[in-house]
């Protein structure tokens, strides 16, 4: 009796110790100019291993990316492996996998801002950048994909002396311009809680470096006034911004759904596609923190195991929406019959090309299910690196699925066909995500990483105050 | 010449009776309309350039077998997928043949359009293709030969139209029904395939569409097709 009391109290008292406030960043401050020199430290220090996986990188950008690309410029597009009916390969696969990659910087920075989510408070510059250089690299599929890449300015509605402007009923054009406006918005978006990190970098940086943060930080001072505008500025940006990304990922949507494809003609594509960028996007990263925390200097203070835990939960919630919508779609297509699609959808799960939509669905849906339940799991770096790794090939394989694979089995089975990519898509499409890396890599020694100033926010308002004999932790309304 | 006002709308019938599966048409049309060869191992692959093609299926089982042919080439569509799709125009609709055209040199090879046909009548120029000597000097010089990146399609063999149209007003006359006729329709040595003006009640064409036998391909889907299959089974036996 006397020994199960005591292991029930072990038990308990190991899970107080797990439960210990200061194990949270928002309770265990550190002086602002301690932060600082942290934060500029992993900022600045450059190893020689860095140095030569930059240059690596820089050269398979070069050499994969652009002179795969030059080379199909200067042959033709038949270097790929598309063919008909298969008209759209990997690259729109790629593409509408990077600019899901590119939700979750704002889905993280603006929405877990709008709804007061602390836990974001480390990380939302990280998944800024990866929004920014994400669009990067998928905005350059569309250019890539074309025929002629020569003439791709003819998409612009720009004044000619012909009066000729693009069609405005085209999806594609949608496209355009949604993606030109989400970059554009991201971008602010990202550069304006930078500000008063430059200002910071300025301060403590000389030469040429100094120059440049001077010019960048806008002559920022810290007063009572520019923090006020500064924080009214991102919170108008912070709610302008959501339906900005909600429509981006539903007009890439809209390039298959207002189509007649059978698979592609549905309505609800729209939400599909956006729980699936988010699914896609918070998975990278978590993917993109586990590396900076474990490679970059002083990270692991402000990435802690609650942040990978408090994500984790988000990845499991998203993993079962899209599961939702993708069972949502067999039982609307099963229940309405149309024979086109269930032939379709039978052929994903038995055609020679199973082994895609079965990756799909343990990756996405299996996996996270399985483990994501688990806090040890959560709190696990690694393993949460694995997983969400793991769940970027899923979503990876369901826009192959969607793409390729429906493209193959239309109305006349005639027609039918089998696609596989080559060599210049492949090398294509492994350059942008070394271009992704490259410029994240860049930009990791260029700006500072971490939000300063938001974590000292933070870390301002919660506070462990002493009620009786124990430590309360309490947190103070900001706004 | 109230008349020759009148948009016409071109029309196929095609007698699934009559075709032999001969590919006749598929030849000619590459001819007429200076379709280059992309080679055995190409056209394998799919990517063959040809605008009209014979879908073959079989039917009943083995030994037991019938061929079963049915040539497609662009329906031209009143209502076509293709045309909203494409974000440059290059893909539009003629007033004054009721036609799908498709301008070369606007397209810049989305391969939109591709993707959004459900006859899959569309072609797509992957390389430059030398067409080899001496068939280059037997291009059609009434026929713009394509170059890299950019889609092509069945035209209903509009430099015909224009010519047989042009014929009829310098002799200040209107078009007689069957005065054009497509590299495909002429090449068809059983008389299968049947080009004419639907909007005509009295063309041969019309006369054909509506006879029982008659469907448009997928014409659930509202495109308005143009061209009048003869389904198998009718007068002639099948």
């Amino acid at each position: 009796m006397a020994a199960e009391a005591q292991s029930i109290y072990e038990a308990q008292q190991a899970l107080l110790d797990e439960e210990d406030p200061r194990q949270h960043l928002m309770f265990d401050p550190l002086p602002r100019h301690e932060m600082n020199s942290m934060v500029m430290e992993a900022m600045t220090t450059t190893t020689p291993r860095y140095w030569r996986v930059v240059i690596i990188l820089g050269i398979l950008v070069a050499v994969l990316l652009f002179g795969a690309w030059g080379n199909m410029i200067l042959t033709g597009m038949g270097l790929a492996g598309i063919r008909r009916p298969v008209f759209w390969g990997i690259f729109i696969v790629t593409f509408v996998f990077w600019i899901g990659i590119s939700h979750a910087g704002t889905f993280v920075s603006a929405i877990l801002r709008v709804f007061k989510a602390e836990f974001r408070r480390p990380f939302t510059r990280a998944a800024e950048l990866m929004t920014t250089f994400g669009l990067a690299s998928g905005a350059l599929y569309p250019l890539i994909h074309l025929g002629r890449v020569w003439v791709f300015y003819w998409m612009i509605p720009y004044p000619n002396e012909r009066s000729l402007w693009p069609n405005f009923h085209s999806p594609l054009l949608w496209d355009f311009l949604a993606i030109t406006t989400y970059l554009l918005s991201s971008t602010i978006y990202l550069y304006l809680p930078l500000v008063p990190d430059l200002a910071m970098a300025r301060d403590r940086t000389t030469g040429i470096r100094h120059f440049a943060y001077r010019i960048l930080a806008l002559g920022w001072r810290g007063t009572e006034a520019e923090w006020t505008r500064v924080r009214v500025a991102i919170r108008i940006f912070a709610f302008a911004i959501i339906p900005v990304m909600f429509s981006v990922h539903t007009i890439v949507s809209w390039d298959f759904a207002v189509s007649q494809v059978g698979g592609w003609h549905s309505t609800i594509f729209g939400p599909y596609f956006i729980v699936g960028a988010i699914l896609s996007g918070v998975s990278a990263v978590i993917t993109i923190l586990f590396i900076l925390r474990s490679t970059l200097k002083n990270m692991d203070y402000f990435l802690r195991p609650e942040h990978f835990d408090a994500l984790g939960k988000l990845l499991l919630v998203f993993s079962l929406a899209w599961a939702y919508f993708f069972f949502n779609e067999y039982l609307l297509h099963w229940y309405g019959g149309y024979d086109v699609v269930r032939k379709l959808l039978t052929h994903h799960a038995t055609g020679p090309a199973a082994w895609v939509w079965y990756t799909m669905l343990i990756c996405n849906f299996a996996i996270p299910c399985l483990t994501l339940w688990n806090r040890r799991i959560r709190r696990t770096p690694w393993a949460m690196f694995i997983i969400t790794l793991l769940i970027n090939i899923g979503m990876f394989a369901e826009r192959y699925t969607i793409i390729p694979l429906t493209l193959g089995y239309q109305r006349s089975p005639f027609d039918w066909g089998e696609y596989t990519p080559r060599l210049t898509e492949v090398s294509i499409v492994l350059g942008t995500f070394c271009l992704f890396i490259f410029l994240y890599l860049i930009a990791s020694r260029l700006i500072p990483l971490v939000p300063v100033w938001e974590v000292q926010e933070g870390q301002e308002a919660h506070k462990l105050r002493k009620v009786g004999k124990t430590e309360v932790p309490s947190v103070a309304e900001l706004e | 010449m109230a008349d020759d006002q009148k948009p016409k709308k071109w029309g196929i019938v095609i007698d699934l009776d009559r075709c032999t599966g001969c590919q006749a048409c598929v030849t000619a049309c590459a001819m007429e309309n200076n379709i280059p060869t992309a080679g055995e191992d190409e056209v394998g692959y799919g990517r063959g350039l040809h605008w009209i093609r014979i879908q073959r299926y079989w039917h009943g089982e083995y030994p037991e077998i019938t061929p079963d042919f049915t040539p497609v080439m662009c329906q031209q569509c009143g209502h076509a997928p293709c045309e909203a799709v494409c974000p440059v125009f290059a893909s539009l609709h003629s007033e004054a043949e009721q036609i799908n055209l498709q301008v070369y040199n606007r397209c810049i090879g989305t391969r939109y359009c591709a993707n959004n046909c459900p006859y899959f009548s569309r072609v797509f120029n992957w390389f430059d293709y030398q067409i080899p000597s001496p068939m280059n000097s037997y291009l059609n010089p009434d026929v713009t030969v394509r170059s890299r990146g950019v889609m092509e399609k069945c035209t209903f063999c509009i430099q015909r139209i224009n010519r047989a149209e042009n014929q009829a007003a310098t002799e200040g006359r209107s078009l007689r029904d069957g005065e054009v006729i497509p590299a495909c329709a002429q090449a068809c040595p059983s008389d299968a395939i049947i080009f004419g003006d639907l909007s005509d009640p009295h063309s041969m064409v019309s006369q054909f569409a509506r006879q029982k036998r008659g469907y448009q391909w997928l014409a659930e889907l509202g495109t308005e097709s143009k061209v009048v299959y003869l389904k198998r089974g009718g007068e002639y036996g099948g």
